[in-house]
């Protein structure tokens, strides 16, 4: 590869075709270029946050719009998350130094009875990919489970996921658990898994359900930024 | 030509499969979060209960409690070193059920989706997923099972592992996909992909096809897909019974026994040759697509048109497959 004539080297390009390049990049799943990528634009002067939102996050957006349209599936998406996770780790030190604004935390888990963790472990992979926090509590979360870690981690967003039809009320038990203990509006509560729908969404409580891990992407995004706009009107 | 389910193929036009297990079992108490397999030494006479559901309701097929029965999914029960017991005795007690019909009645011993991502997206190897189901394989393999059966798999990757377990068992195989993506499974392969990828193996499945994914309608959308391809392989059509719906605290599939008989009776004229259900498929259900099956003569091959009226609409308005142009994203140069 390296010694082909028309081979890319990322750091002759002008920042702007970097950037471009490194969206490519990621779309491609290309770990060690978009790794490369971030230590350019990061030893050219360019602020962590910048390269996270501008590099990483607006190529992963991209990604995530073509697997939302039935461009892209699974495996590619997975793939681009993997390399966006790389550029993440060398910029996530970096962020907590210099105090740059959170996208926001996310604390997700499989509900009590279920074992299925394939469609959570892509709703991480893609949130991370968008510059979200996520805390992983695996399968099998008890009610207590979903409110400590919130609690604990100071969570914007408790995501339930559940793949059987008998598992999916245990989303109810854990909302309504929240109700009584008064913080249900402290958090934005998405769910998800295959045999879930919008109307089931609103009939067990939560904000929103979200269909795939595009869309609970592009759901916690828009949930974030009311929330925001709310702390500025009040 | 010496297993049963060759025998029964070579005979029949059509043959009918099980229904649901899981749900079955969760009527019968199995507590969410528990390991059905678990059921299989601990309360032997439920699992021959729902095995003699599926046959006394005319099912010339069933397929073993065994479907989490892979190491990685029994390591979350800490029943990973119980692999080739339990999986001996989903197909012993399958066994004894089958042999008891006093008609051929196939035992497919049942191998679901590990649960994990394989590589390079995820951390499986093609190695390490050919052990575990070979290591299923065995046990259900001594445990008197006919065929094996592999089911609801997303990945090509682990559909290749799949068959070549069933290779190193020396075991005659049925496999089939889960598509509930926009008509994809979630991996993103189409009906037409997966006959590709079943024309390529060494170790060919004695048939291939669908079952789960969304609904009844979408699972004969993907079948119409398997069959415009022309495959050699007959074709399995094990779809849900309709669509859960969450009704006073309480999770039921709207899909009635006369709508799966319906279902079953448009599968066949979609070129299914074995027909059954999955989620949400009671006996009462089976009885029903029996009947239907039995009492309608062979019609012509349904439009999507003549599916979604009798069955109800899609979930996705295209299903990956035909000349639908993909938009591509332009890009700059491509890395060497």
């Amino acid at each position: 590869m390296a010694d082909e004539e028309d081979d890319i080297i990322l750091s002759e390009l002008e920042t702007e075709d970097l950037v471009l390049q490194m969206h490519d990049d990621l779309y491609d799943g290309l770990k060690e270029e978009i790794e490369e990528g971030v230590n350019i634009l990061l030893e050219r002067g360019w602020a962590p946050y910048k390269v996270l939102t501008e590099a990483l996050v607006a190529g992963m957006t991209i990604v995530g719009n073509d697997f939302r349209d039935g461009i892209l599936f699974v495996p590619e998406v997975l793939l681009a998350a993997n390399a966006m996770k790389a550029g993440m780790a060398i910029l996530k030190p970096l962020l907590a130094e210099t105090g740059a604004p959170r996208m926001g935390k996310m604390v997700i888990g499989t509900v009590k009875g279920d074992i299925h963790d394939i469609g959570k472990n892509l709703v991480s992979m893609m949130m991370e990919g968008a510059g979200f926090e996520v805390v992983d509590l695996g399968i099998n979360n008890p009610v207590e489970n979903y409110i400590e870690a919130a609690k604990k981690e100071e969570a914007d967003i408790v995501g339930m996921s559940a793949l059987l039809t008998t598992t999916m009320p245990y989303m109810k038990v854990v909302i309504d658990t929240m109700v009584e203990q008064g913080i249900r509006d402290e958090y934005i509560v998405l769910v998800g898994g295959a045999p879930l729908n919008e109307e089931f969404g609103r009939a067990i409580g939560a904000d929103a359900y979200c269909r795939d891990a595009a869309v609970a992407v592009e759901t916690a995004k828009d949930f974030i930024a009311r929330k925001h706009n709310q702390v500025a009107a009040g | 030509m010496t297993d049963a389910l060759s025998r029964l193929l070579a005979d029949r036009d059509w043959l009918m499969a099980d229904g649901a297990t899981g749900t079955t079992l969760f009527n019968m108490g199995l507590q969410s979060g528990d390991a059905p397999e678990l059921w299989n030494t601990d309360h032997p006479d439920r699992i021959r209960t729902l095995y003699r559901g599926a046959v006394d309701a005319g099912s010339d097929i069933f397929l073993t409690n065994s479907f989490g029965g892979t190491a990685a999914r029994l390591k979350l029960h800490d029943a990973q070193s119980r692999v080739g017991e339990l999986n001996r005795s989903a197909a012993e007690l399958g066994r004894e059920v089958a042999d008891a019909a006093g008609r051929p009645v196939v035992v497919a011993g049942s191998m679901g989706p590990t649960g994990e991502i394989m590589a390079p997206m995820g951390p499986l190897t093609h190695e390490t997923a050919v052990e575990m189901f070979h290591e299923q394989a065995e046990g259900l393999k001594e445990g008197g099972a006919d065929v094996l059966w592999v089911e609801t798999i997303s990945a090509p990757e682990e559909y290749r592992a799949a068959a070549e377990a069933a290779r190193l068992a020396q075991m005659p195989w049925v496999g089939t996909m889960s598509f509930d993506t926009a008509g994809r499974t979630m991996m993103g392969v189409t009906s037409s992909d997966m006959v590709t990828l079943v024309g390529k193996l060494d170790h060919k499945p004695l048939a291939f096809g669908a079952n789960c994914g969304v609904g009844a309608s979408d699972l004969l959308r993907t079948v119409l897909g398997f069959s415009a391809m022309g495959p050699e392989i007959p074709v399995v059509a094990k779809g849900n019974a309709g669509i859960p719906k969450y009704v006073d605290g309480h999770i039921h599939y709207d899909g009635t026994p006369e709508l799966m008989g319906q279902y079953a009776v448009l599968a066949r004229d979609s070129g299914a040759k074995i027909i059954g259900g999955c989620c949400g498929t009671t006996p009462e259900h089976l009885r029903s697509m029996r009947a239907a099956l039995e009492s309608t003569p062979h019609g012509p091959r349904p439009t999507l048109e003549q599916i979604a009226e009798q069955l109800g609409g899609f979930s996705s308005a295209s299903d990956g497959t035909g000349d639908a142009p993909v938009a591509q994203r332009p890009r700059r140069r491509r890395r060497g």
